[in-house]
């Protein structure tokens, strides 16, 4: 490859909102029940029925789009997008296209490359489709509408973004802002944050955009790293063949690691949008949007300066901290109650990543209370428990939020501090491992670790081991 | 038959005062449609047993002292493009031969809650999309006047079935003149409410930004009351209006709009009409207009001035422009409110396909009529990429400046006056032949539609081959009192003057001769000469 080539990618994220009911109905959004429990006649196109916009997910998309920066639309309409399908049970989709609620926004991100921003052209709200079942049947497939009218707002960026990193870092601020805001829970693999990648390739210093390709069905940040590696390949090797990119709708396979065309632009739909006539304009006034901006909850880039500030602990704790939500939210609440940041800092980030990575869970299922975790602080402090017994009880407490001194006490846990039955253990170890005694007399430093540890052992790990240490080295010197 | 020859008020009163019963007026009812339905053909669906067991648990609840409305018992029928739960709504199309709705439209909910009967559903245009009731795929309505001539549409079951006493009072919906046309031709009274009054929860879309449900009855009185009962605020519509004043979403943004003057739509039936100020628009005179029906028009418009209104005519301008651009808008909102009739969920499927799309194709080609596929087609043209802003764009800034055209003249005058239509009922079979020709009789209607004004349809004479004439009055937006005033003071004046007729006719009839030279007074006049003529008229 004698060239240079640049990737310019745009994305189209679509978020299904945390709200208790659907946009138009009044339908649960809950995941799951019976296939078409959660409907009635409005999110299933029966005649005669009429939408009725959901307030929430109005104050959700505004939410969105001032943390991102964006234009609110004070003056916003829903349009219809026509298509069939028997997915879209009214056969249009009740979305925004000339006046989508939020405009001209962008976040910063921030890669091995730097920092840049990456523009957000527009934010909309939408409706989702329901689901289609073809697999056990043969002759036919059957529709669930469980999902039908579950509230989405579509962002959509600028082409800003030049490699996999980039798209990663937006993909990965865009989730933790809308977590923080509490719009959506953002789970890829769980389909509530969507991804669509638009890409294309220019030689580098072009001014001209290439011709870009839309790929869909990608449900994790690794396959949206696969797959736009992938389809730079495709690109510039058709380049390279002086062949053309067709612009067209690319659906990604992530096991076979390759893309396949699903419809071109000749063959794209016609949508025939329309402003919807059911729904009137949605008006945005200024006292609605001041009581919105007042409720905005304080996000990511503001909670890691504050933490820095007013807990004093270094960046690196505080970004781990921050990196979600719920792990922020637990660190502050453990340290409201025994104040002691640093080590609340310590157990989330060592021993509660660690857990975490052995049994695959994500910082937001984590599920034990911060005043289990406060308390254990609190008894390690004290010395109550040495550190080697907290560890044994922390694993409690993050799988079944046991409570520390409860558990500490019930099954006699606490650190001895009689000097007088630590002697006679000591003399006892001394008595049995004459050899140790003797390398450490011999100047073998490395022989009192030896005898350190037979003496804990001998003990059940409750000594507390300065007092051992201190105890030993007096019995050796005698 | 007896009971169906008084209005709704009159009859729930017998039934108030325990003269008569709420099963009484329901056999009575169904007993008119037993003996004219094989000619009239007003009803797609009458449900007998379901109306019986109503009106006898209606009556139960008069007796009870539970139901003490104006019109608690009184029956009447529905346009079959308002859902009932339970009971069949086909629209008068075949691609919903099938379709029996799982919940009740809120205007029928509110009928019910006053303890209306409601006797079954009544034919229409298929999809409300037409003018003479012929499209229906259930086999056309005929004019009880003359069962040579169509009733008018798309409401000309529900104008029927009230003109010819199978029902005291019936529900249409106008979407382009769907009640007003039909009352005009079948010499009754309907009203198309301001858009927002009445809730269209329920009412099987045709242009959704036009149309409304509204009541076709005996009289004016009638109108009001029953749409004092069918109006509501509905917040499952969002397209309703509070009149009483409140906004959807309080003071937090709005979603919505608001509108006074209230519900109290009975309370503007006095007969002053001193100082009223008349418009009649001489854009609708002229060029196509009959002559008969010009002259009833004016001669309205007299008793009217007698009264002290202050009528004249002024020029309302872009009169044109309403039919080209309601067909564009009406059209564009079908083409996208019909693709739900597809087969999957509901409604009629072909019974031989292949795959999706097959079924969807062969569904559609074999449930829909040619004139709801003219109009999708034309709908789907007009909002396709590249024509948008050409066709529909263009046809919303009409739609604008005929609303600014209306809001002038409302400046000026109080209510509008002028013509239903343009002619009297057409002979059956007449009208398709030509669509662009029956889509310009619409003219004097549509444009009350894409304005959003209210309008009620008042008989005015017959012309010189017995059929009825009709007139409008409009009012602005929420303004129904000053036109129901107008109407009221009208009728009471048509009574007045017919008094004195009524004598000259008596002296000229000859038993022989019951209908030849008869002339009508009032709708409701109109309807008792209609009941007597019937008879010979379904035998020739």
């Amino acid at each position: 490859m004698s060239k240079q080539y640049e990737t310019v990618i745009g994305l189209e994220v679509h978020v299904e909102l945390a709200t208790k009911t659907k946009i138009f109905c009044g339908c649960s959004t809950a995941f799951g029940g019976e296939p078409n429990a959660h409907t009635c006649p409005v999110c299933t196109g029966m005649p005669g029925s009429l939408p009725v916009l959901n307030k929430k997910v109005v104050e959700y998309a505004v939410a969105v789009g001032l943390a991102t920066n964006c234009e609110i639309t004070r003056f916003c309409k829903f349009d219809r997008k026509n298509y069939f399908y028997p997915d879209n049970p009214q056969n249009y989709q009740i979305s925004q296209l000339y006046l989508p609620i939020c405009r001209n926004g962008g976040i910063e991100i921030e890669t091995v490359a730097g920092k840049k921003t990456v523009g957000i052209h527009e934010i909309h709200m939408e409706e989702d489709a329901g689901k289609l079942v073809h697999d056990e049947w043969d002759d036919c497939s059957l529709v669930d509408y469980n999902r039908s009218g579950v509230p989405l707002i579509e962002i959509v960026s600028e082409p800003d973004m030049r490699s996999a990193e980039e798209v990663i870092a937006y993909l990965d601020k865009l989730r933790l802002i809308i977590q923080y805001l509490g719009a959506s829970d953002c789970k890829l693999q769980e389909g509530s944050m969507r991804a669509d990648v638009n890409l294309s390739v220019r030689e580098a210093g072009a001014e001209k955009f290439g011709t870009r390709t839309e790929m869909k069905n990608l449900n994790s940040f690794k396959a949206i790293a696969r797959a736009i590696e992938g389809e730079r390949a495709r690109q510039i090797e058709l380049l390279e063949e002086g062949k053309a990119v067709v612009q067209e709708t690319r659906r990604w396979d992530d096991n076979k690691e390759y893309s396949y065309a699903m419809r071109s632009k000749e063959d794209a739909q016609d949508y025939r949008y329309f402003p919807e006539p059911d729904l009137p304009p949605v008006v945005i006034g200024e006292e609605w949007l001041a009581k919105i901006k007042s409720r905005q909850p304080e996000l990511r880039t503001e909670k890691l300066a504050r933490y820095k500030k007013e807990f004093d602990i270094p960046e690196y704790d505080a970004r781990i901290l921050t990196e979600s939500k719920h792990m922020a939210d637990l660190f502050e609440a453990a340290t409201a109650v025994c104040g002691k940041p640093k080590k609340v800092s310590n157990w989330l980030m060592v021993e509660t990543m660690r857990l975490l990575k052995e049994a695959e869970m994500e910082p937001e299922d984590i599920s034990f209370s911060p005043e289990n975790l406060a308390k254990l602080i609190s008894l390690t402090d004290a010395g109550t428990i040495n550190s080697t017994v907290a560890k044994e009880v922390f694993e409690h407490i993050f799988r079944e939020d046991t409570d520390p001194e409860k558990y500490v006490e019930e099954k006699g846990l606490k650190t001895v501090h009689d000097e007088g039955a630590l002697r006679t253990v000591i003399q006892k170890v001394m008595e049995e491992n004459p050899q140790s005694v003797e390398d450490y007399r011999n100047g073998k430093e490395k022989a009192l670790g030896f005898l350190v540890g037979q003496t804990m052992k001998a003990m059940k790990g409750k000594a507390n081991p300065g007092l051992v240490n201190q105890i030993l080295r007096e019995a050796l010197k005698a | 038959m007896e009971l169906m020859s008084l209005t709704a008020l009159e009859l729930g009163k017998k039934i108030k005062g325990g003269e008569v019963t709420a099963i009484d007026a329901v056999r009575d009812a169904l007993s008119a449609i037993e003996a004219k339905e094989e000619t009239l053909h007003s009803y797609i669906t009458v449900d007998r047993e379901g109306a019986l067991k109503k009106a006898e648990k209606t009556q139960r609840g008069i007796e009870a002292g539970e139901l003490t409305g104006p019109l608690a018992g009184v029956p009447a029928a529905v346009k079959d493009n308002i859902c009932t739960e339970g009971l069949r709504t086909t629209c008068a199309s075949k691609i919903l031969c099938n379709f029996v709705p799982t919940y009740t439209a809120e205007a029928v909910l509110n009928l019910e809650k006053a303890g209306v009967v409601v006797l079954g559903k009544t034919n229409m245009d298929e999809f409300a999309m037409g003018s003479t009731t012929e499209t229906s795929a259930f086999g056309l309505t005929r004019n009880p006047w003359n069962p040579e001539h169509v009733p008018g549409g798309s409401s000309g079951g529900s104008c029927g079935a009230v003109a010819a006493g199978e029902c005291s009072f019936a529900l249409g919906s106008d979407t382009g003149g769907s009640i007003r046309q039909p009352s005009a031709f079948c010499g009754v009274t309907g009203l198309k409410p301001t858009y927002g009054t009445v809730s269209r929860y329920g009412l099987i879309a045709y242009g959704s930004s036009l149309d409304q449900i509204g009541p076709v009855a005996r009289d004016v009185a009638d109108c009001a009351a029953i749409l004092e009962t069918i109006a509501s605020y509905d917040r499952k519509d969002s397209t309703s209006v509070n009149r009483a004043g409140v906004s959807l979403w309080g003071e937090e943004g709005s979603s919505g709009g608001t509108g006074a003057d209230g519900y109290d739509f009975t309370s503007a039936l006095t007969e002053d009409v001193k100082g009223l100020r008349v418009g009649i628009p001489r854009d609708y005179l002229g060029e196509g207009l009959d002559k008969e029906v010009e002259r009833a028009v004016f001669k309205a418009a007299k008793l009217l001035e007698n009264r002290g209104a202050l009528v004249e005519t002024f020029d309302l301008s872009l009169v044109s422009y309403a039919i080209p651009a309601y067909y564009v808008i009406a059209s564009a909102e079908a083409s996208s409110n019909l693709a739900r009739f597809d087969g999957v969920k509901y409604g009629y499927r072909a019974e031989e396909y292949e795959g999706l799309h097959n079924m969807y194709k062969k569904s559609r080609s074999q449930g829909f009529g040619p004139e709801v596929k003219r109009r999708i087609m034309l709908g789907s043209f007009v909002l396709s990429s590249g024509y948008y802003d050409a066709y529909y764009l263009k046809a919303l800034k009409t739609k604008a400046l005929i609303k600014k055209a209306f809001d002038r003249a409302f400046a000026a005058y109080d209510v509008i006056l002028a013509p239903a239509a343009p002619t009297t009922a057409p002979r059956i079979g007449e009208s398709l032949t030509d669509p662009l020709k029956m889509y310009l009789g619409d003219i004097y209607t549509i444009s009350v539609n894409l304005a959003g004004l209210p309008g009620i349809s008042v008989p005015c004479g017959l012309d010189s081959r017995g059929l009825p004439i009709g007139l409008q009055i409009l009012g602005d937006c929420f303004q129904e009192k000053k036109m129901l005033r107008a109407a009221y003071a009208l009728e009471k004046a048509q009574a007045a003057e017919g008094e004195t007729a009524d004598a000259q006719l008596e002296n000229s009839i000859s038993p022989d001769k019951p209908r030849k030279d008869f002339r009508m007074q009032s709708s409701r006049k109109c309807f008792q000469y209609m009941g007597l003529g019937r008879r010979d008229a379904v035998l020739e």
